[in-house]
């Protein structure tokens, strides 16, 4: 197979062997650790519940229509709700400060991004503990804060704790893509911008934003997902006040011994989170055709 | 506006940092109450052989996952930017950082179990490159489409193969990428408890896994003591890794002169 | 290019060939669950431990950090301890299907007779267990396992309300000072959050059963719990005692020996009087292990002297070991009262069985009050 470059000049095809080698073997390795374990989950959503957990036959459409059921269409957009704002906090604390990062100089550049992903070389669990010790009602924050005579908070086990533990878990996720599509942004088009006379807001509108959409998009999707299915949070600084999708399907799979459930509330999260995805796709596409 | 901004932001991230690292040295072990100065549970902490143990294989694994995720994930963002574009595929690229971990969980376990595989580390690196390729593809692929495809192609009207084209063309453009594809490998199978939970051996667990069911109590300054030294390890670790990449610049700076 | 799209159609088409497979796959194959029913060959009482290996799961600090150690000594079998977090998990990895890697299980009772009864636990041996002889009767008749045949007994109690006595003005007697609250104690309460112990203060204080299936009662149960949940500050199974001690919360729903941990001489422990439940955290040998002999010889050690008398000093929980549950009770009955409590104290609560299919609605339970 031979191509033609643009000064119309014949050479031979790309290797065929560099093009399977490139996508085989990660499509094999995907097809069998991914397509079929989830192919089997997939499979447990239309079965039976076995009496001691795990599947049995007969194939039932039972749990399909059990999901819309008010109770678990509640917890799901409760779960919506809390990863959406959890993504916003972390847009609007996560934007500026990549922004700020692109105007270091390069090596502090590196620095700096590092040290906004260290706080993940803990353990999760161990920094979410911490915010307990923080929100709890005789804790640090409450005393700190009744000190300048504030007043003792109540934060913890609320809708708020849970929100306001998911955005710190999943932030340096937000600031890592943005930074990388604020970098490739060309500073002359700010500076020209300024020339002409766009103040701040105008320049953030109509030039950081449009340009640097792919990042964002990025960044929200890589909070809003883990997010949704955030189990820990909501048990920990929920205090067991708020259901989200993730306790819930943890709960069938492990409490209720009732697989076929839980994977059918899986299924259900992960429609919800594909046509996200693929709808993030196509506008990447579109902006990208437009020279983004 | 300056670099205000990102002071908010290394604020909210560190202060419940600073209160892991204060409450190790509590000398009480209760975490609600604070009642003296202590340093006794850091040496315990290196005497506990279930969280040194932890440690050790939690290492190997997101070693493991790194090498995989790298090396898979950057040529299927290869084939998906340049020779497969597909919707179909980019979903099914994306499928693994989409899933709900606990699918991926039980999904990988059921399929371990009907295949007659062994738990262990390896089960565990099997399973955190599922999602390590595709988030190692993603950031590759957003570099590769930035990239101007133009010198490959110059490359390969002076007659260079595919192979030499990829190598020394394309593959320094994508550094840049790899590593930050690396680095987000590592981080993620570093910390992950679910997928790992159902595929470890209960004789060999992770950290993660470790730390979890040691928080029957509640978090003792045990456990912020592993934390901290963690956190330290890591600091420790990426000044070396500063120092050596600059050495290594200024090295290839010496050689490139004429 | 016509070919690309065409590579990249097979390539689709290859993905659901994949998928559609696996279904299959699932299908014929079966999920999991299920061991094998059949009866293996009798055990051999002086087979050479030394060849043989062991990995027991238990909850973190629930056994003497030297236990491997003491245990290879006494019997020269090897020893790997696991960890487990709560019940469910364990139970999901040993019904996960395929050998789970694991020998000896510490699980609480009715959890034992899921496990039974899925054909996954080996009969005890009582040849293979002579300590058994020194367990109370009683602990060894629960209606999970009347008979003790495939669980043996690691530690008893019961629930109740754990409470500051000094921040109280009357000591609780009845699960409805918990339940509705006071108003000046509304917001410094905790209430556990797992099945069935989430249920048990609104089944007792209902007068119904612990294990009840009945949907009528289920249901007012339900409605109980919606209407203490405002008044709660929280559902909590870790970390109550030590709010207990800053004095954070007044009342807690708890086991016996927790009460204890706070350190704190002012946290009292309470059985209402409408009654409570009996629990049992046991240990279990996996039908899948291939070194039964030494899994029991295990379990033999940790009803033993030496083991239940550490359990009882440090967990502070009671012992279903005769002689060392009456030392414990002379020793630490004073400052611990749950450890004074006698079998026949003990046997007033009632026993927690496995609910098999109504664990499903006990749960949908937790999660509608959890999610109101």
């Amino acid at each position: 197979m031979t191509s033609r470059t643009s000064a119309g000049v014949r050479r031979h095809g790309d290797g065929p062997l560099l093009r399977a080698l490139s996508s085989v073997p990660a499509l094999v390795y995907l097809l069998v650790l991914m397509v079929i374990p989830l192919g089997l989950v997939i499979a447990y959503a239309f079965l039976t519940s076995g009496r001691f957990g795990g599947v049995q036959g007969p194939a039932t459409l039972d749990n399909i229509t059990r999901l819309f059921q008010p109770l678990y269409l509640e917890v799901l957009a409760s779960s919506v709700v809390n990863a959406g704002l959890a993504t916003f906090i972390a847009f609007l604390i996560g934007f500026p400060a990549a922004l700020a990062i692109t105007r270091l100089s390069l090596s502090w550049q590196t620095v700096a991004l590092i040290a906004v992903v260290m706080p993940f070389w803990t353990n999760f669990l161990i920094r979410t503990y911490a915010w307990i010790l923080l929100l709890n009602r005789e804790g640090i924050l409450s005393d700190g804060l009744a000190l300048i005579g504030l007043g003792p908070i109540e934060v913890l086990y609320t809708r708020e704790a849970v929100i306001l533990g998911l955005t710190y878990a999943y932030i340096p996720l937000m600031v890592l893509p943005i930074y990388a599509s604020l970098q490739r942004l060309d500073p002359m088009l700010l500076e020209a911008a300024c020339n002409l006379g766009a103040g701040p807001w105008r320049r953030f509108r109509t030039i950081l934003l449009p340009l640097t959409m792919p990042g964002i998009i990025t960044g929200c999707l890589f909070v809003f997902i883990p997010s949704l299915g955030n189990f820990v949070i909501p048990e920990l600084l929920g205090g067991g006040n708020s259901q989200m999708i993730g306790n819930l399907i943890r709960d069938q799979f492990l409490k209720s011994r009732d697989w076929p459930f839980g994977s059918a509330l899986s299924l259900l999260v992960l429609a919800l989170l594909v046509i996200i995805v693929m709808l993030q796709a196509s506008a990447a596409r579109r902006s990208r055709k437009w020279g983004a | 506006m300056g670099v205000a901004p990102l002071w908010v932001l290394y604020v909210f991230l560190y202060v419940p940092i600073a209160v892991v690292i204060v409450m190790s040295f509590n000398a009480s072990d209760n975490p609600f109450l604070w009642s003296g100065f202590s340093l006794e549970w850091y040496p315990a902490l290196l005497q506990d052989a279930d969280i040194m143990g932890g440690l050790r294989t939690t290492l190997i694994v997101a070693s493991g996952t790194t090498v995989i995720s790298v090396i898979l994930g950057t040529l299927l963002a290869l084939a998906l930017e340049r020779y497969f574009p597909s919707r179909f595929l980019d979903a099914a690229a994306a499928a693994p950082a989409v899933m709900p971990d606990i699918m991926l969980a039980i999904g990988l376990l059921a399929f371990y179990t009907l295949v007659n595989f062994t738990l262990g580390a390896f089960s565990v690196i099997l399973a955190h490159s599922v999602f390590g390729i595709a988030f190692v593809a993603a950031v590759v692929r957003v570099r590769l489409a930035g990239m101007d495809s133009s010198l490959e192609e110059a490359s390969r009207d002076l007659g260079a193969s595919s192979l030499k084209t990829f190598w020394s063309v394309t593959l320094p453009g994508i550094r840049p990428a790899i590593i930050a594809g690396a680095l987000l490998a590592f981080t993620l199978s570093l910390d992950e408890f679910t997928v790992a939970f159902f595929t470890a051996s209960p004789a060999d667990p992770t950290l993660p896994i470790v730390i979890y069911s040691s928080v029957r109590f509640g978090v003792t300054p045990q456990v912020n003591a592993l934390a901290t030294l963690l956190l330290l390890v890591s600091f420790i670790a990426v000044l070396l890794i500063q120092r050596t990449s600059r050495l290594g610049d200024s090295l290839r700076r010496r050689e490139a002169r004429p | 290019m016509a070919t690309q799209r065409t590579r990249a159609r097979r390539a689709s088409v290859l993905g659901i060939a994949g998928a559609v497979c696996a279904v299959l796959l699932a299908a014929c194959g079966g999920g999991s669950s299920g061991g094998d029913a059949s009866p293996s060959p009798s055990l051999d009482p002086s087979a050479d431990l030394s060849k043989q290996s062991i990995v027991v799961s238990n909850w973190d600090a629930y056994m003497d950090p030297d236990v491997a150690l003491k245990f290879t000594d006494t019997t020269k079998a090897n020893i790997t301890v696991a960890k487990h977090a709560t019940n469910e998990e364990i139970v999901g990895k040993l019904t996960a299907g395929g050998d789970p890697g694991i020998d000896v299980a510490f699980v609480s009772g009715q959890y034992a007779q899921a496990l039974n009864e899925a054909g996954l636990l080996e009969p005890i041996d009582p040849r293979l267990v002579p300590n058994m002889a020194n367990l109370y009767p009683e602990s060894k008749n629960l209606s999970f396992d009347p008979g003790s045949t495939f669980s043996v007994p690691y530690a008893w109690g019961t629930t109740g309300i754990c409470y500051r006595e000094d921040l109280m003005a009357a000591a609780p007697t009845s699960w409805n000072d918990l339940l509705n609250p006071a108003p000046e104690y509304e917001k410094k309460t905790l209430m556990l959050a797992t099945q069935p112990w989430l249920n048990l203060p609104a089944a007792k204080a209902l007068g119904f059963s612990a294990n009840t299936t009945d949907e009528g009662e289920l249901e007012q149960i339900k409605q109980q719990l919606l209407k203490t949940k405002p008044t709660l500050l929280g559902f909590d199974d870790v970390t109550f005692y030590s709010r207990l001690a800053a004095g954070e919360v007044v009342m807690a729903v708890a086991w016996d020996g927790w009460c204890n941990y706070s350190g704190d001489p002012n946290v009292k422990f309470v059985v209402p009087s409408e009654g409570a439940d009996l629990w049992a955290d046991t240990m279990v040998v996996l039908k899948s292990s291939k070194n039964k002999e030494a899994a029991m010889a295990y379990i033999n050690f940790m009803i033993g002297d030496e083991m239940q008398s550490w359990m009882t000093n440090n967990i502070l929980y009671k012992s279903p070991n005769k002689t060392i549950a009456e030392k414990a009770a002379a020793e630490l009955g004073a400052d611990f009262p749950n450890i004074a409590m006698t079998p026949a104290d003990l046997a007033k609560g009632e026993s927690l069985i496995d609910l098999g299919a109504a664990s499903k609605i006990y749960q949908q339970i937790a999660t509608e009050v959890q999610a109101s």
